[in-house]
């Protein structure tokens, strides 16, 4: 699902608190059936583990290497042993190159963190969760960064990916045409309130203008052009419930 | 015509320097003039004159040659032995285990700083026994308490966001530190061990007077027996150490750029 | 979905790691050798029994008057030490900065009919002043020991010598960095090199030159406690006394009279060098 809405509307905190980075101060949350910060802390990290995040500003060390970057996303699965091997000679190379070559990366496998653009290490943030392989995947404006025809291979990426293998996805967009595009079932966040939760055929222009009323006159897109309401494409998941309420 | 604003600050610290030093000097009743004349004054023109030729036999310059190797084996071990320490001791001391460990961690870490090396090289050899190993204990103990201490200013400083995204992936915490923060603290980490390392060099020259190893000891020794000539060879080679290190460091640093 | 199968990249890091352990055995391994490197000396019965008396005998610190009185005669005398020992260095080596100072050169601003003669002069000072501080204080503590027998006057000599090599470097890069208008005008006008260097120079460097100076008399503590241990007076002679005879009070009380000492010191001289900005 695709989550819009206007600056300071709490789309970060909601993707938060799904991963649970972010307590909840009221309110329950339900993960793969039980209250996460209810379990003791083995069981929570092998509920994060299954839990990937692509953060608006990757959070990767500036002299790291891509290969290391990316393998980093199996870390939970890996235990001490083989993640500390890892770093002195990478473990799965060919895995990291194909998790990077469905972003068109592949080349810069060995390039160090800060040689690349906020463009590309945005990319980099999301082949490590391709490469973690998890049951859910959170994206907080995953292509921020990018320009309009990367963004769109990028969000492709993602959203065939959670197709493909059955996980849920949840990502929070700025470009709204973006969200009717590829996803099945879009929720506006206005205030921290759900304004409304619905297939993209179902979104009227007047529903989004109201939307971002406070931030804009103009509905965000992803080349400013005016935001075409699609006629009916709406991709329907393959079969597995999400994994959260 | 502006007149220059008299500062009176420094003089008046001057003055009060002076009153200092004649105090001094009163307190501690060294007859200099005695020392530098007469008889005094013949001694040590001949003492200060055994120190020329300096020994310079190839069976001695060799042996000098052992003491310079075993002088930068103790600084360099030490200088390793300290970095893992203060690496160590820097995570409790930063705050990153819990807030309760860091004022003891500082503790121990200024405990090791404060007392001078020598006096660990003392401690060292009562508890390793005479030779280079204690002068390397002496040096790893005390320099780890220098380098924790600058170890964990730099975690503090470091950001907490890569490592805090890995837990957040299930990762354990440890793995989690080796791949979100340690590439970022370590350049930092290696710079100001080699800079110790430098200062390192020099100290273990000397712990050797209590019997720490390393030219040190041998300088002891040659002056216990008035071998004067000997030891002019091993002063020559402190100097020689101490000169090499400086001019590389130098050239090293701006070698790899400022 | 296939595409072509590349053959798995090999990790262009890999040599150059390989490389650089292979490099830090070969270096690591004479390096034990060398520096006698053996853990399980530590755990020898015979010295664990001693290290363990002697580190019990640390609490409580040695307060008997009689001793307290020992302790505060012997930091007065290292305080006394490490202060005689910087007039010394100031005597020394503010003279010799003077001589080195290119500020003060005539043959700079006229005629440089003798200007090999300023050099010649120059070098060998220069050459003196590095020898002054290439020698570590302590050695030179050791040297004057030998030379003038054990107690303080070994002490205020080896700081005298070593330190007045230190500040002489660092005098001169004083004057070096001032502004040398006012010395070189004072020349140009015919005045003694003196009275340039008194009116010209010295009033534009003296608040640096105080700051270091104070800077330094702390370091001064510090060396003087240090070279106490082979012999030459104060507070470090006392203690080595008492761990040669493994009284652990005395050399606790000892151990927090010289903390003491540095805390003052770093306060008194934070203090002067606040008051000098």
């Amino acid at each position: 699902m695709a989550v819009i809405g206007p600056s300071g509307a709490g789309k970060t905190s909601l993707l938060r608190v799904l991963g649970t980075a972010l307590r909840p101060t009221r309110g329950g949350l339900t993960i793969g059936g039980s209250d996460p910060w209810r379990l003791a802390r083995p069981a929570l990290r092998r509920l994060r583990a299954r839990i990937g995040t692509v953060h608006q500003a990757p959070p990767l060390p500036p002299r790291q290497r891509v290969v290391t970057a990316v393998l980093a996303g199996r870390l939970g699965a890996w235990g001490f042993w083989k993640g500390f091997a890892s770093l002195a000679h990478p473990l799965d190379i060919a895995g990291a190159r194909a998790a990077l070559a469905r972003l068109d990366l592949d080349e810069r496998l060995f390039d160090r963190c800060d040689r690349l653009s906020g463009g590309q290490l945005q990319r980099v943030g999301v082949a490590r969760v391709l490469y973690q392989r998890p049951d859910l995947i959170l994206a907080d404006e995953p292509v921020s960064a990018l320009d309009p025809q990367l963004s769109d291979l990028t969000v492709g990426v993602l959203a065939t990916e959670a197709q493909a293998r059955g996980v849920s996805l949840v990502a929070s967009l700025h470009a709204v045409d973006l969200a009717l595009k590829w996803f099945p079932r879009i929720i506006g966040l206005r205030d921290g309130t759900i304004a409304f939760d619905l297939p993209p055929a179902r979104v009227t222009r007047p529903m989004l203008r109201e939307l971002y009323a406070a931030e804009s006159r103009v509905v965000p897109t992803q080349d400013n052009e005016p935001v075409a309401l699609p006629d009916a494409r709406p991709r329907a998941v393959a079969g597995a419930p999400p994994l959260c309420r | 015509m502006s007149a220059r604003p008299f500062i009176a600050a420094p003089w008046a610290v001057l003055a009060a320097a002076v009153a200092a030093s004649a105090a001094s000097f009163a307190y501690l009743g060294v007859d200099f003039i005695a020392l530098f004349t007469g008889d005094s004054a013949s001694q040590m023109a001949r003492f200060a004159a055994g120190f020329f030729p300096p020994d310079l036999s190839p069976e001695f310059v060799a042996r000098t040659g052992r003491g310079v190797a075993e002088t930068l084996a103790i600084s360099a071990l030490g200088t390793i032995l300290a970095a893992a320490g203060g690496a160590l001791l820097a995570l409790p001391a930063s705050g990153r285990w819990s807030v309760w460990l860091r004022p003891p961690a500082r503790l121990v870490l200024n405990v090791l700083r404060a007392i001078p090396e020598l006096v660990w090289a003392v401690f060292m050899v009562l508890a390793a026994g005479l030779g280079p190993f204690a002068g390397c204990l002496a040096l790893a103990v005390h320099t780890s308490g220098v380098l924790g201490r600058l170890f964990a200013e730099t975690l503090e400083n470091a950001p907490p966001e890569p490592a805090a995204a890995l837990r957040n992936a299930g990762s354990g915490a440890t793995v989690a530190f080796l791949y979100g923060t340690l590439p970022v603290v370590l350049p930092q980490y290696v710079s100001y061990a080699l800079y110790r390392w430098e200062y390192n060099i020099r100290m273990a020259a000397v712990l050797g007077f209590v019997g720490a190893g390393g030219l040190g000891q041998m300088l002891y020794v040659s002056l216990s027996v008035f071998k004067t000539h000997e030891a002019s060879t091993l002063i020559l080679a402190m100097i020689a150490i101490v000169t090499v290190v400086d001019v590389a460091s130098a050239w090293l640093r701006r070698f790899l750029g400022s | 979905m296939s595409a072509a199968v590349l053959p798995v990249p090999r990790d262009p890091a890999l040599g150059t790691r390989l490389v650089l352990v292979a490099v830090a055995l070969l270096l690591l391994w004479p390096a034990i050798e060398l520096a006698e490197f053996d853990p399980r000396k530590l755990a020898d019965p015979g010295t664990l029994a001693v290290m363990g008396r002697f580190l019990s005998t640390f609490f409580p610190p040695a307060t008997s008057p009689e001793f307290l009185a020992l302790v505060l005669r012997s930091t007065i005398e290292t305080l006394a030490l490490a202060t005689a020992g910087m007039t010394l260095a100031v005597l020394l080596g503010l003279p010799l900065a003077m001589l080195v100072s290119e500020s003060l050169s005539t043959s700079r601003i006229g005629p440089a009919r003798h200007a090999w003669l300023g050099l010649a002069a120059r070098l060998p000072v220069r050459a003196v002043l590095i020898f002054m501080r290439s020698i570590p204080e302590i050695v030179w503590a050791l040297l004057f020991v030998r030379a003038v027998g054990l107690g303080a006057a070994a002490g205020v000599l080896a700081i005298g010598i070593s330190y007045a090599g230190m500040l002489g470097k660092v005098y001169f890069e004083i004057f070096e960095s001032g502004d040398t208008r006012p010395a070189r005008a004072l020349l140009e006008s015919g005045s003694a090199r003196v009275h340039a260097f008194a009116y010209g120079i010295v009033p534009v460097a003296l608040p640096e030159l105080v700051s270091y100076t104070v800077y330094r008399w702390e370091c001064a503590i510090r060396a003087s406690v240090v070279m106490g241990f082979v012999g030459a007076g104060g507070l470090g002679q006392q203690m080595e006394l008492s761990m040669r005879m493994l009284a652990g009070g005395e050399v606790a009380t000892m151990l927090l009279a010289f903390l003491a000492l540095v805390m003052i010191a770093d306060g008194v001289s934070a203090l002067l060098r606040r008051v000098l900005v």
